[in-house]
């Protein structure tokens, strides 16, 4: 069941791209002039990680663009997947947090005429990172917004936005992905070997771009088998401790290479824009002008980097979370596909050790890993606490 | 006219004179600095009085011209002293302070905080070190360190006098720095004595200094706890690691007053479970490393320095490895109480003491 345009990236969400396109028919009808229903001012994109909520916010916003509803041939579509068209503003908190400054500029931004004739989109991923003034700072512009002005907004779930918020949207909900229609577009996108993509799906729980970078990096596999090995090796107080430093360095090195790639070619970029390396007169002035800029730079990297760290953090520990329920799922003799494709011995090894009440504590102990990672605790410790808590049983 | 050189200029040919002074303690920078100017303008050469050296407009000050600097003992007619930082010399500055003067004579000169010479000024001072004229002494000082490395290098290259003044951080050294400093007054002083200054002064070693010349301008005897008492009192400053050592050796008493003195001068509760952890932490591994490794091998291992392990070792005794994996489960919780999730981390933490003290016993 693959949809056709700009809704092919979209995996397993079948009833919501009925409903966008359908929204998108009605919106074409008012942009020429016709009486027509079912297209909302403010939508609010949830499901889980990786079901794709701003692939299908961009997918809508394209279909809003396109004069066909979205033909994924034309410039125009071509432009909202590069990020570049005029008449979609792209917002995407890469920091911890989303200001009230900045959500000011936006809502000001936010209510000129599209250029093109059609609508003007304000696309804001995260929209659960803005701060509690930034989301009252956006209540007036998304309840009233310009005549032409579509506010989509994506977040894991409604819950986490304000009630006045949620309650100015309309609500598309993504599901979870089925693993077989990830597989699938694996295979038929990256041409991945079929089995492979089936492992890589399952062990992404539904996570489009997770499985599509653990079918084609070899690295983020590795990576994803070193945390799966941890739970095999918790044999008592050292192990336990050693397990924890080694799964800190591990996710910071990955966190780091990301964020050193980011870092390196944002900083150069600037201090070219800033006229570095260049010659002639008046460039010494520019230059030491630049110092501020970086600064802002730097900063705002800094901030992007703990947020990088804690959700490769975040990424590890739902690997390991996903461990125990396999070893719950045999335990209990559950039919249902183990998520730990490549580590059944290790499942099989913990399930005959243990209880299951044993391994619903330990699932327990990883999510209270989560949390305190998500409030700042120091990670080598919070870790420390949770290999001893699984060490223990 | 011009034959009639002072004595003294023909008398001094054969010390060294150049100096180099390395190191960031600003005290014994100080005082290597004021030995080398008093022996050069021909004073004995002790130091000098510690409170008038600690005078900071001189340790940091910009370039000043002293004739005679204060503390020097009977340097009234010694010759010209010229204290100059090097950061603000411009090209051309040193020569002017070197060149023979029209009735000849000696000339003394400080260039502090070489590390801070512009690419010129330290090519000037290189060469000017390595051609000293017979006339001049000069005295440099340099905080180490990388920055100015290159001209480190070059002027250690020279016969130059070099003298080390490293921070001193460990108490160790401290403890022994006290001792000296009564040496200096012909004064003893006993172990309690030395503990109980340092607790009541703190770390800043001019504090320190200025404390040991005052008691012993004020007391007679030994200096012991009683007296230092009876003069200074409290508790200038402590840390986290202070606190962690105290739990984890299961004084309770001691580690909850030392944590209410940490708070009390501002030492952040998360510097304070991050102690606890590493304490505990250290523990736990010392604890369930293979038997019979040593010190150093188990400190590579862990990446700690060894006198940490030694210490950890020591503190190891009477923990189990389920205290200790419970110690971590509360410092966990305490981590998290601090940042935000309590309303007060001073409880939070005196609770996490409490606890942790009570694993150890189990």
């Amino acid at each position: 069941m693959r949809a056709n345009g700009v809704f092919a990236d979209l995996i397993g969400q079948g009833p919501v791209v009925a409903e966008l396109e359908s929204a998108a028919t009605a919106a074409a009808r008012i942009v020429r002039g016709q009486a027509a229903a079912g297209m909302s001012h403010a939508w609010l994109f949830t499901g889980p990680p990786g079901s794709g909520r701003s692939v299908a916010a961009r997918a809508f916003a394209a279909a809003l663009l396109c004069g066909e509803g979205g033909c994924d041939r034309c410039p125009s579509c071509h432009q909202v997947m590069a990020g570049t068209h005029a008449d979609l503003m792209l917002v995407r908190p890469d920091g911890l947090s989303y200001g009230v400054k900045e959500t000011r500029n936006l809502v000001l931004r936010a209510a000129s005429t599209p250029s093109g004739g059609r609508w003007q989109v304000v696309l804001f991923t995260d929209a659960d990172r803005a701060t509690e003034h930034a989301a009252n700072a956006l209540l007036k512009a998304i309840e009233e917004p310009a005549p032409r002005t579509v506010w989509l907004l994506c977040a894991p779930s409604a819950e986490e936005l304000l009630t006045t918020i949620r309650s100015r949207c309309r609500l598309v909900t993504l599901r979870t992905p089925p693993a077989r229609e990830i597989a699938a577009a694996l295979v038929a996108r990256d041409g991945v070997d079929p089995q492979a993509a089936m492992a890589a799906a399952r062990a992404a729980q539904g996570h489009v771009g997770r499985a599509r970078r653990l079918a084609t990096d070899p690295r983020a596999a590795r990576r994803r088998d070193e945390v799966l090995a941890v739970p095999g090796r918790l044999t008592g107080l050292g192990p336990a401790l050693a397990a924890a430093a080694a799964l800190v360095k591990a996710v910071e090195a990955e966190a780091a290479a990301i964020a050193d790639e980011l870092d390196g070619s944002e900083q150069e970029a600037l201090r070219r824009a800033f006229g570095e390396g260049s010659t002639g007169k008046g460039v010494a002035k520019a230059v030491r002008g630049s110092a501020g800029a970086i600064k802002d730079l730097e900063d705002r990297q800094k901030s992007r980097r703990t947020r990088l760290k804690r959700d490769a953090y975040d990424r590890a520990l739902l690997d390991l979370a996903a461990f125990y329920r396999d070893v719950l799922a045999v335990q209990s003799g559950a039919d249902v596909d183990l998520v730990s494709a490549g580590h059944e011995a290790d499942v099989a090894k913990v399930a005959a050790g243990s209880s299951p009440e044993t391994t619903v504590r330990r699932i327990e102990s990883v999510m209270t890993c989560r949390e305190r990672i998500a409030i700042s605790v120091a990670s080598l410790l919070a870790l420390e606490e949770m290999t001893l808590a699984l060490a223990a049983g | 006219m011009l034959g009639t050189m002072p004595a003294r200029a023909a008398a001094d040919r054969t010390r060294t004179g150049l100096t180099l002074v390395v190191g960031e303690e600003d005290l014994l920078v100080e005082r290597a600095v004021s030995g080398a100017v008093a022996a050069a303008r021909g004073g004995p050469e002790i130091s000098v009085d510690p409170e008038i050296s600690a005078d900071p407009a001189r340790a940091a000050g910009p370039a000043s011209h002293v004739d005679a600097p204060a503390g020097v003992a009977g340097a009234e007619y010694g010759p010209p002293v010229h204290d100059v930082a090097a950061g603000e010399l411009a090209l051309g500055d040193l020569a002017e302070l070197t060149a023979p003067s029209l009735f000849g004579g000696e000339c003394v000169v400080v260039v502090r905080g070489a590390q801070d010479a512009s690419k010129e000024v330290a090519g000037e001072l290189t060469g000017l070190a390595a051609d000293l004229p017979s006339d001049v002494t000069l005295v440099i000082t340099h905080v180490g360190g990388v920055k100015g490395k290159a001209l480190l290098v070059a002027l250690t290259k020279q016969d130059a006098r070099v003298v080390e003044c490293p921070k001193i951080t460990r108490l160790a050294d401290r403890v022994a720095f006290v001792r000296g400093e009564f040496r200096r007054f012909g004064r003893t002083v006993d172990e309690s004595g030395v503990r109980a200054l340092l607790d009541a002064v703190g770390t800043d070693l001019r504090a320190v200094a200025a404390a040991c010349s005052q008691l012993a301008a004020d007391t007679e005897g030994t200096v012991t706890e009683a007296v230092v008492v009876r003069y200074y009192r409290g508790r200038a400053d402590t840390t986290g690691f202070a606190v962690a050592d105290r739990a984890v050796e299961g004084k309770l008493a001691d580690a909850l007053e030392l944590l209410r003195w940490a708070l009390a001068v501002g030492v952040a509760p998360v510097l304070i479970t991050s102690a606890l952890a590493q304490s505990v932490r250290l523990i736990g591994r010392v604890a369930s490393a293979p038997r019979g490794s040593s010190d150093a091998e188990l400190a590579s291992e862990i990446g700690a320095p060894p006198w940490k392990i030694d210490v950890a070792r020591r503190q190891a005794r009477g923990w189990t490895p389920d205290g200790i994996a419970r110690a971590l489960a509360v410092v966990a919780e305490a981590d998290a109480a601090v940042k935000g999730e309590s309303a007060s981390p001073g409880y939070a933490l005196e609770q996490a003491i409490r606890v942790i003290v009570a694993c150890r016993a189990r």
